[in-house]
């Protein structure tokens, strides 16, 4: 069928201005049914308004901004949505069930009061004022706002910021219940494992472009780099020579390595110190990637400013 | 392609719809009568005006000057609502995201705006309620049934032109900015328009400008619904009309310009 692979969600070449500052600079995404896509990048990469633009909240000042084949600003299209934002002071008077009941009011055929209270674990938290909640209380709150009205889309932007683990845990069993239903969902974090932990694909952001699309593990292979640590002697100007080495220093008694060829580097760390002790070989995480792949970009973007890292 | 995704989009019945709107303006009734920080300086600073000047001294001046405080703490007590419900909630709620939530949100057009502005009807409402109860017990006011009435509908009609004062003046300032702003044209505007003392006891000048205020001619209605105002109302009304379309053209083209 064709239209099963038409995206719930696009950004094409999108293009937004503030004054002097390009805040997206031809951002290009996708997003199909079904799938969750987590957007990374640094404080200004341009992850706000790639969503501001897909929620309707501004318009492009260039290139085409798609929900559900529509602009995103008419309502029809928006009844389809849920959202979970980053900042929203909620009226604080107001009890759990009746924000709940408020924001599934619009939407056409959402879900029973008591489902989504049991999705988002605010079942206890129904009767009380969203004043006296704590911050992870009511964050729980929030995500139970974006999923009342049987969204076909989530935007979650930093959902868990404030949980404790356990209600991250549970947030993340119940956004994998609702991709598994067929919901898709766009999610902005912070931490690395969330994305790990959830997406399907990933898509890093800077300076407004995407710099990078695909798999959690070709994002990590993407940055073929290990981490080698151990406890040696040997001097730091010896390992730094050799050509399979990418980065050295030392804290402690420990040296940390980052090469590309973990293997040629360890025989040539046993060889040159026999009494080489604690030695630990570690794939480069999704942080490693993350960071190096922003610093790439970043420093293509301004040589001049590069400093020698 | 964009046929077959629309078709796929659940449809909102009218009676949703509805609902909808229904919900917003519970919602916002609710919060705020659960907000004595909102309703508590809203029923007082007239109530305890009127007590004192309108009730207590006015006794000397015999039940007239009862009779004219009521119209004029009444339209003192309905200008709250509009400029501070309507205008520093708007101020703070797009300050705290709740507005940019509210836009992202399938809400229908205009149920915000429209569940703010019954819910100062409802609170412009309770304060003349209020004064009206003074005036007929304490004050020994004798008024008609026709004459109550005309006054509770006045000021629950008449807040609505400072409803889009206080709507524009929260399109300018965010946050916590907005209160202070509120009181220096609230207050200045009370009194210069005759709210506090009748306009003959106030300086010639301020006289000859009074007819700028919307106060002014909202009072002129007010006076007129209690029998003591014998002119034409026309003119007052329209001003109001005209003033409140203003504000609200203004501060809809501000919201959609910058949010």
């Amino acid at each position: 069928m064709p239209h099963s692979i038409d995206p719930v969600a696009r950004l094409g070449g999108a293009v937004k201005r503030y004054g002097q500052l390009v805040a997206l600079d031809g951002a290009q995404l996708q997003l199909q049914r079904g799938e969750l896509l987590a957007l990374l990048g640094p404080n200004g990469a341009g992850k706000s308004t790639a969503i501001g633009l897909l929620l309707g909240l501004i318009r492009a000042d260039a290139g085409s901004v798609e929900l559900f084949g529509q602009d995103p600003q008419r309502i029809e299209a928006r009844r389809r949505i849920g959202v979970m934002l980053q900042n929203a002071e909620l009226p604080p008077t107001l009890r759990v069930g009746e924000l709940l009941r408020l924001t599934a009011s619009y939407y056409p055929a959402p879900r029973a009061l008591a489902e989504s209270a049991e999705l988002a674990g605010v079942t206890d938290l129904l009767g009380r004022p969203y004043a006296k909640l704590s911050g992870g209380q009511q964050r729980r709150v929030q995500f139970a706002l974006a999923l009342c009205g049987r969204p076909e889309l989530l935007f979650l932007d930093e959902p868990t910021v404030g949980m404790d683990i356990e209600a991250r845990q549970k947030l993340w069993a119940t956004i994998r219940q609702l991709i598994a239903e067929g919901c898709s969902v766009l999610l902005t974090t912070h931490y690395l494992e969330e994305a790990e932990a959830l997406a399907d694909r990933v898509c890093v952001m800077s300076r407004g472009r995407m710099i990078h699309e695909g798999t959690v593990d070709q994002l990590r292979a993407r940055v073929a780099l290990k981490r080698i640590r151990c406890l040696s002697a040997l001097p730091l100007d010896t390992v730094c020579g050799w050509p399979e080495v990418n980065e050295v220093r030392r804290e402690n008694e420990r040296l940390h390595i980052t090469a590309t060829e973990a293997e040629a580097v360890v025989r040539r760390l046993l060889a040159a110190d026999p009494h080489l002790r604690e030695l630990e070989v570690q794939r480069a995480g999704l942080a490693e990637a993350f960071t190096e792949l922003t610093r790439d970009a970043d420093e293509a973007a301004d040589t001049h400013q590069r400093e020698a890292a | 392609m964009n046929t077959a995704m629309l078709s796929a989009a659940p449809a909102m019945p009218r009676g949703r719809i509805i609902g909808a709107y229904l919900q917003e303006a519970r919602s916002e009734c609710l919060r705020y009568m659960r907000a004595p920080g909102f309703m508590l300086p809203i029923m007082l600073f007239p109530g305890i005006f009127y007590l004192l000047f309108g009730v207590l001294m006015a006794k000397s001046n015999g039940a007239d000057a009862t009779r004219y405080l009521l119209a004029s703490y009444g339209v003192f007590g309905v200008m709250s609502p509009g400029l501070f419900g309507f205008g520093v909630s708007l101020a703070l709620e797009r300050d705290g995201g709740l507005l940019t939530f509210k836009r992202a949100l399938p809400m229908p057009p205009g149920a915000y705006l429209l569940g703010k502005m019954l819910m100062a009807m409802a609170a412009a409402g309770v304060v003349i309620l209020l004064l009206l109860t003074m005036a007929l017990t304490l004050g020994h006011v004798s008024l008609s049934l026709t004459q109550a009435g005309a006054l509770l509908l006045t000021g629950v009609f008449g807040v609505l032109p400072f409803c889009a004062l206080g709507m524009y003046v929260g399109t300018l300032i965010k946050g916590q900015g907005a209160p202070g702003m509120l009181q220096l044209v609230y207050l200045p505007m009370s009194f210069m328009s005759g709210l506090w003392f009748p306009l003959p006891m106030l300086p010639k000048v301020l006289q000859q400008i009074a007819p700028v205020w919307p106060s002014y001619h909202l009072d002129m209605l007010a006076l007129a619904a209690v029998g003591m105002n014998k002119g034409s109302l026309l003119g007052h009304a329209l001003v109001l009309v005209g003033l409140a379309a203003a504000f609200l053209l203004m501060a809809a083209r501000r919201l959609r310009r910058h949010g």
